[in-house]
C-alpha cells in the first residue's frame, strides 16, 4: 500500500466529518417529531426521494437558482461546488482505474498525483490529466471570483455581502487553500517528471525550469492535506456545516414537512441550512430604502446557530417574505423569525468548545406570562344569522372609502349578507403574533371564531390581508374565506355585477400578506384587467415590495417607514399610471402618505365602475342568492 | 349617617419626588418618539380597544410620564395591538413600540421585585 505521513491530516478531518454528520442526522431524525419522522421515512422509500436527488443535483451543485437570477455569482458557487465534487468524482475513478488495485483508500483519489507520478504521458491517460486539469482550472476560476468578492462584493453583482466571525474567516482561508495548494502540489510534482496536462504542466515545467520541483512539491503536498483537514474540522463550528445538512433539508422538505409554527428539529435543520450566502441582504427592502444592514435573515438564522441574543434582529424586520422568495436554499425564514419573536429573551450562556461541536436542541422558551387573560372584557359575542360575512377588519374601519366601496359593492350584488365589525368590531390578532404575543392573540381568535361560528355563514369575506392570513392560517373554521378581490371577482363571474370599463390606467402593488402570505396573485389583478388599463411593473407578483407600513416591524422609526414607501411609491409609478392600485387598506394608507398618485383599493375601483341599474333590475338582483358552493379551490 | 352627597376630593397632586418615573424613562430610552407625543389624543380616537372599553393609549402617556403607573398596569394589557394608532399619530410616534415597551418594563419590574 502506498503511504506518506502527510495524507493523515486529510483522513482526520475526512473520517471526522464523516461520522460527524451521520451522528447529527441521526440526533435530527430523533428530535423530529413522530408524524414528520412518519413523513420522512414514507419519502425515503418513494417519489420524494428521486426528486429529492435530482434538487441536490440542481441546488446543492448546480445552484440553479442563483445561476437563474445573477449569473456570475451562480457561477462562482457552481465552479466550487460541483467543480469540486467533478474533481473528486473523476479523481476516484482515476486511481481506481489507473492504479494497480481496484479498492483504494480515500486519499488516494485525492493525492493520486503524488503516488503516480509518471501517470499521464500519453494516449488515454494523458487525455484524462486534461479532463482533471480542467476541472481544477474551473474550480479555481470560481475561487478567484469568491476572493475578489470578499473585497468587492460588486464584481459578482451584489450590492452586500455577508460579515464573518474570526472562525468562519479561518474555515474560510483553509478552503481558500485547498485548491491552490493542490494546483502548486500538482505542478511541481508534474514538473519534476515532466508529466502533466494543459495546467499543471505548463506551470510545472515552468517552476521545474529555476526551482527545486522535487523538493518543493512535498510541503505543497502537505499544506493541501493542512488545509483539507483544518477546513473538514472546523466545517461543524462554521456556515459549511450547510453542506451536509442540506441534504437533509431536501429531503425533509420533499418528504412534506413544514415549519408550521412551532419550533422543532425541522427549523433547527433549516437553521444550520442557511449558508450565509448573504442573497437576503440584497433582497431586504431595510438594506436598500434604510440602510439597515445587520438584521436581514442571514444574520439571524447565525445568530440562532452562536448561541446569540437575537431578540433585537426578530423584530427588526417587515415580515414581508422577500428574503423567503429569494433565499436559494430555500429556508422558510419568516416563519422560523415569527417562532423566534416568542421566545424568551434571555443571555444565553458561554459554550465551550465542545459544546458547540455538540449542541444541545436550540432553546425556545415561550415569554412568560402572568396566566391572566388580557381580554377578558371582550362583550359577549352576538349571535347574528347570515349566509356572507363581512369582516373589514381594523386597517379597513380607518379607511373609510374602502369600506363604503365594500358596502356598495356588497349591496349592488344584493346577497344576504351582515357585517361582523360594524361597530369596530375586535382585532383578527395578526398584530399580536407578530408581537410575539401568541397567547394574547388565541383570545382573540377564540372571541372571533366564536362569533363566525355563530353565525353559520358559509362565506367569509375580508378587506385585509392582515386578517387573511391569520384566518387561513390559524383560525379553524368551517367557512369559506376570501379576500375581497377573490369575492368581487366571484361575482363577476357569476354575472352579479353590472361594471362598466374605466378608461384609466392602473399599476397594482401586490400587498405582502396576500401575495407571497397567502398566495393570491391572480384575482386582484383579473379583476383590474376587467374594469381598467393595468400596467405591469418591476415588482409584480412575488416581487414585490413591501409597503414600509408593515405592523410586523416595531423597532424602525416613522421616518424610515416613510423612506421605504416612497422608494416603493416611485418603483411602482414608473409608468405614471392614474391610479395606483393595492388590495390592502394599510398599504394604501402608507402610500398615499407618500405620494401625489391617487392611491385606491380594488374595491373603490370597483364600486366606482359599477353600474347601478334602475330600481326594478335591482330588486330582480337582490332575489338572486348564491346555491352551490362557490369557487372551487 | 345621613348622606348629603359631599366627600372628600381625592388628592390631585402630582407628587414628582414621590412618582415613580422609572417606566417612563425605561420606554423614552428605547423608543426616543415617546418623548415627541403632544397628546393629541388621535390615537385614543382611533383605537380599536377604546371603542370596546376604557382604553386611552393619551391617558397611559400622560400616567406615565407623570410616574402614576397604578392605574396603567392593568389597562395597559387591553392593547390589541392593531396598529391603528401608528397610523393616524400626527407626530410619527412609534406607538406599538411604546406599548409593547410599557408592557416590558411592567413585566421585568414584577420579576426584579420577585
Amino acid at each position: 500500500m502506498q503511504f506518506d505521513p502527510f495524507v493523515i491530516p486529510f483522513n482526520i478531518g475526512l473520517y471526522f466529518i464523516l461520522i460527524y454528520a451521520v451522528a447529527r442526522s441521526v440526533h435530527w431524525f430523533r428530535n423530529l417529531s413522530r408524524s414528520d419522522k412518519l413523513r420522512l421515512q414514507r419519502g425515503f422509500f418513494g417519489a420524494a426521494f428521486v426528486k429529492s436527488l435530482k434538487e441536490i443535483f440542481m441546488e446543492s451543485l448546480i445552484h440553479r437558482k442563483i445561476l437563474k437570477s445573477n449569473f456570475r455569482l451562480g457561477y462562482m458557487h457552481m465552479s466550487l461546488a460541483f467543480g469540486w465534487f467533478l474533481l473528486i468524482l473523476f479523481g476516484t475513478i482515476e486511481a481506481n482505474i489507473f492504479s494497480t488495485r481496484h479498492l483504494n483508500p480515500s486519499y488516494k483519489a485525492i493525492f493520486f498525483k503524488f503516488f503516480n507520478p509518471d501517470h499521464g504521458r500519453t494516449g488515454f491517460e494523458a487525455v484524462y490529466s486534461f479532463l482533471m486539469d480542467f476541472i481544477l482550472a474551473f474550480i479555481l476560476s470560481g475561487l478567484i471570483l469568491a476572493i475578489i468578492k470578499r473585497f468587492s462584493s460588486k464584481v459578482v453583482g451584489m450590492k452586500k455581502t455577508t460579515r464573518h466571525r474570526t472562525i468562519d474567516k479561518i474555515a474560510l482561508t483553509a478552503l481558500w487553500l485547498i485548491f491552490p495548494s493542490r494546483l502548486i502540489a500538482e505542478s511541481l510534482t508534474s514538473g519534476a517528471h515532466g508529466t502533466g496536462s494543459f495546467l499543471t504542466g505548463s506551470l510545472g515545467s515552468v517552476l521545474a525550469s529555476f526551482l527545486p520541483a522535487n523538493e518543493l512539491a512535498y510541503p505543497f503536498w502537505w499544506l493541501y492535506s493542512l488545509s483539507l483537514g483544518t477546513f473538514f474540522i472546523l466545517l461543524p463550528l462554521t456556515r459549511y456545516m450547510h453542506i451536509p445538512t442540506e441534504l437533509f433539508l431536501i429531503f425533509a422538505r420533499n418528504s412534506g414537512i413544514r415549519t408550521g409554527d412551532q419550533a422543532g428539529a425541522f427549523t433547527e435543520i433549516q437553521i444550520y441550512s442557511c449558508s450565509s450566502c448573504g442573497i437576503c441582504i440584497d433582497a431586504c427592502q431595510l438594506n436598500f430604502s434604510t440602510g439597515i444592514t445587520n438584521i436581514q435573515s442571514a444574520y439571524l438564522m447565525k445568530g440562532i446557530r452562536n448561541n446569540e441574543d437575537v431578540s433585537d434582529i426578530a423584530f427588526n424586520c417587515l415580515m414581508c417574505g422577500r428574503c423567503d422568495r429569494y433565499c436559494p436554499v430555500g429556508i422558510e425564514l419568516t416563519p422560523i423569525r415569527m417562532i423566534r419573536r416568542w421566545v424568551e429573551p434571555v443571555k444565553p450562556p458561554k459554550q465551550s468548545l465542545l459544546s458547540r461541536y455538540f449542541p444541545d436542541r436550540i432553546k425556545v422558551t415561550p415569554v412568560r406570562t402572568n396566566g391572566q387573560p388580557s381580554f377578558s372584557w371582550l362583550p359577549e359575542a352576538e349571535i347574528n344569522k347570515a349566509e356572507i360575512l363581512y369582516y373589514a377588519g381594523c386597517m379597513t374601519h380607518l379607511t373609510p372609502t374602502i369600506r363604503k366601496a365594500m358596502i356598495k359593492i356588497l349591496d349592488a350584488s344584493g346577497l344576504n349578507y351582515r357585517f361582523l365589525d360594524e361597530n369596530g368590531g375586535v382585532c383578527c390578532g395578526r398584530p399580536l403574533m407578530l408581537a410575539g404575543k401568541h397567547k394574547e392573540a388565541r383570545e382573540l381568535i377564540n372571541y372571533n371564531s366564536e362569533m363566525i361560528s355563530n353565525s353559520g355563514a358559509r362565506i367569509l369575506v375580508t378587506s385585509c390581508p392582515i386578517c387573511y392570513k391569520v384566518f387561513k392560517e390559524s383560525y379553524y373554521l368551517d367557512v369559506e374565506l376570501m379576500h375581497h378581490s377573490q369575492f368581487i371577482k366571484m361575482l363577476i363571474d357569476r354575472d352579479m355585477l353590472r361594471l362598466r370599463f374605466l378608461r384609466k390606467t392602473v399599476a397594482y402593488h401586490t400587498p405582502c400578506d396576500l401575495g407571497r402570505g397567502s398566495g393570491v396573485y391572480d384575482e386582484p389583478r383579473e379583476l383590474l384587467r376587467h374594469v381598467t388599463l393595468l400596467q405591469s411593473t418591476d415588482f409584480d407578483d412575488d416581487d414585490s415590495l413591501c409597503c414600509g407600513g408593515s405592523l410586523g416591524n416595531t423597532k424602525i422609526s416613522y421616518r424610515q417607514k416613510s423612506k421605504i414607501a416612497s422608494d416603493a411609491v416611485l418603483a411602482l409609478t414608473k409608468g405614471n399610471p392614474d391610479i395606483l392600485a393595492t388590495a390592502c387598506p394599510l398599504c394604501k394608507k402608507t402610500f398615499a402618505a407618500v405620494t401625489e398618485t391617487k392611491v385606491a383599493d380594488i374595491a373603490e375601483i370597483v364600486a366606482e365602475a359599477i353600474v347601478l341599474t334602475p330600481s326594478a333590475s335591482r330588486e330582480s338582483l337582490s332575489k338572486k342568492r348564491i346555491q352551490e358552493p362557490v369557487a372551487d379551490s | 349617617m345621613e348622606k348629603f352627597g359631599f366627600s372628600l376630593i381625592k388628592d390631585r397632586k402630582i407628587d414628582y419626588d414621590v412618582n415613580d418615573r422609572s417606566i417612563a424613562e425605561y420606554v423614552a430610552a428605547r423608543e426616543p418618539s415617546f418623548r415627541i407625543c403632544i397628546e393629541c389624543g388621535c390615537c385614543s380616537a382611533a383605537c380599536t380597544t377604546g371603542n370596546l372599553t376604557k382604553f386611552s393609549l393619551r391617558e397611559i402617556q400622560i400616567l406615565i410620564k407623570r410616574g402614576e403607573n397604578d392605574e396603567v398596569r392593568d389597562m395597559i394589557r387591553k392593547c390589541m395591538l392593531c396598529g391603528k394608532c401608528i397610523l393616524v399619530c400626527p407626530r410619527g410616534v412609534n406607538t406599538r413600540n411604546v406599548i409593547l415597551l410599557i408592557q416590558e418594563a411592567f413585566r421585568k419590574k414584577t420579576e426584579n421585585a420577585v
